[in-house]
């Protein structure tokens, strides 16, 4: 394969990649981002202290992310045929990659939110604030940076899973780079494959960093 | 009856199954519009007594009553609505990183509900009254502390409390900073009639804005009185050696 079939299929990978990045990760906010802000309030240091939950969300948290993503994908494979309608696919990687980057992403939002500062909460506390008011207002506007850092490095795991997920057919540059340069001992393929993937990694931590920097107010 | 009734309060706290005591059977009567000072040296449980009389500690044992009501009869909710009248700024002052000025003072405003547009409009009023204005648009980070304690005062006045609580809130500023944050707190006093109640372990700042004192050692109440007469003839070990380090630190 040369020429104009070779981009195409580089083109549709890199496609089939962002899109499964991209919607995993948005539906790993969308699980991870409450339980962080949960593991947060409720720990013992935090603004509604509740051993019961942080206990359970910390050990449901912890198994998950203890399993390697590549077992997890085989694992749970019944469980993305029931959602998807089959195990394989663009599509039904989205699934394994979701619940790989929710426990991930609820971990590193909790260290974010863990970083403000005690008094900053306190003084909100003092003025009367209640704790919805206090997630919103103070700690996740306050923690947006790490926050931002914490979505950069998000991605970039799971464009790492992602590339995994080719061992089971999962669509995307890890699949071409499986099948056309393991099987098929194509390694021009796969060079670029991995190119690809440098490249977009590297825009990702690119634009993370420019935002994080252009958004940051703590700098005199 | 006076406006912040303190009345036997312990607090104790408990770490690893043993329980420190904090506070011992502490009672103190402030009136209103008065400028009280507790004094002690690091330790002592002055900031534990301080955030008692918002319940931001709640005491193990005894009665805290402001204007009157009883603070451990209050629902959370109305617990916090107590709290949107009775302000309180820190030593390391606690403002939002990432908001600007304006909307730092803002923000006490929205807590209580006001909108976003009508708190801005009174924040820049209070920007005015501490001569901030120019910095409406600066980020804490930008300015020196004494600007950041103007800001944390505006803050804590927006809500047009009936008392302030100052926990250290000089601590961290040079002399000539600290002088010009107690010239502020005094003419709010003045002009507003607003009770504060001032945490330090300087005699100095005691001296200078002080109406009564009371001297804490060791989580206890060791001598109270009008701040000449405590300066002038201490009858406690504690407020003696408070006075002595002080003279002795100035000379």
């Amino acid at each position: 394969m040369v020429g104009d079939s070779l981009f195409n299929v580089i083109l549709s990978g890199t496609g089939e990649t962002l899109l499964m990045v991209l919607l995993s990760t948005a539906l790993g906010y969308f699980i991870g981002l409450p339980m962080g802000i949960l593991l947060t309030v409720s720990d013992s240091s935090g603004i509604a202290p509740n051993a019961f939950l942080y206990k359970i969300l910390d050990g449901v948290v912890n198994i998950t992310r203890s399993i390697p993503f590549l077992i997890l994908l085989i694992l749970i494979q019944p469980i993305t045929k029931l959602i998807v309608g089959k195990s394989y696919g663009t599509v039904s990687t989205v699934v394994p990659l979701t619940v790989a980057a929710a426990p991930l992403i609820a971990r590193m939002v909790e260290s974010s939110l863990k970083e403000v500062d005690k008094g900053v909460i306190e003084a909100a506390i003092s003025m009367g604030a209640g704790k919805l008011l206090i997630v919103n207002k103070v700690l996740i506007p306050e923690a947006k940076i790490s926050l931002l850092i914490g979505v950069t490095i998000s991605l970039g795991t799971i464009l790492g899973y992602s590339a995994m997920a080719g061992v089971v057919g999962g669509g995307g540059l890890g699949d071409i780079a499986i099948r056309y340069g393991y099987y098929r001992y194509e390694t021009k393929v796969m060079l670029i494959t991995v190119f690809v993937l440098v490249l977009l990694m590297q825009v990702l931590q690119y634009i993370g960093n420019y935002l994080s920097k252009r958004y940051d107010r703590r700098k005199a | 009856m006076s406006f912040i009734e303190v009345e036997h309060v312990s607090k104790e706290y408990i770490s690893e199954g043993k329980s420190f005591p904090a506070l011992k059977d502490i009672s103190i009567s402030i009136e209103k519009g008065e400028i009280f000072g507790v004094i002690g040296l690091s330790g002592a449980g002055k900031s534990t007594f301080v955030r008692c009389l918002n319940y931001l500690e709640k005491p193990t044992s005894g009665v805290v009553r402001i204007d009157g009501t009883d603070l451990s009869e209050l629902k959370e909710a109305q617990l916090r609505e107590k709290r949107q009248k009775i302000g309180m700024i820190f030593q390391h002052f606690n403002l939002l990183m990432q908001r600007n000025v304006l909307d730092n003072v803002a923000f006490s405003l929205e807590v209580s509900g006001m909108k976003k547009k009508e708190a801005r409009k009174k924040a820049l009023e209070l920007l005015k009254k501490v001569g901030l204005e120019d910095k409406k648009k600066a980020y804490p980070a930008q300015l020196s502390g004494g600007q950041k304690q103007r800001v944390a005062i505006a803050r804590a006045l927006a809500t047009e409390p009936e008392i302030i609580l100052c926990d250290e809130a000089t601590s961290a500023l040079d002399p000539e900073t600290t002088r010009r944050i107690l010239e502020i707190l005094k003419d709010i006093n003045k002009e507003y009639g607003i009770t504060i109640v001032v945490i330090t372990h300087a005699m100095s700042v005691v001296e200078e804005i002080c109406d009564r004192v009371a001297v804490l050692d060791s989580g206890e109440l060791k001598e109270m009185g009008y701040v000449s007469r405590v300066f002038k003839n201490p009858h406690s070990k504690a407020a003696k050696r408070l006075i002595y380090d002080s003279e002795r630190s100035v000379g």
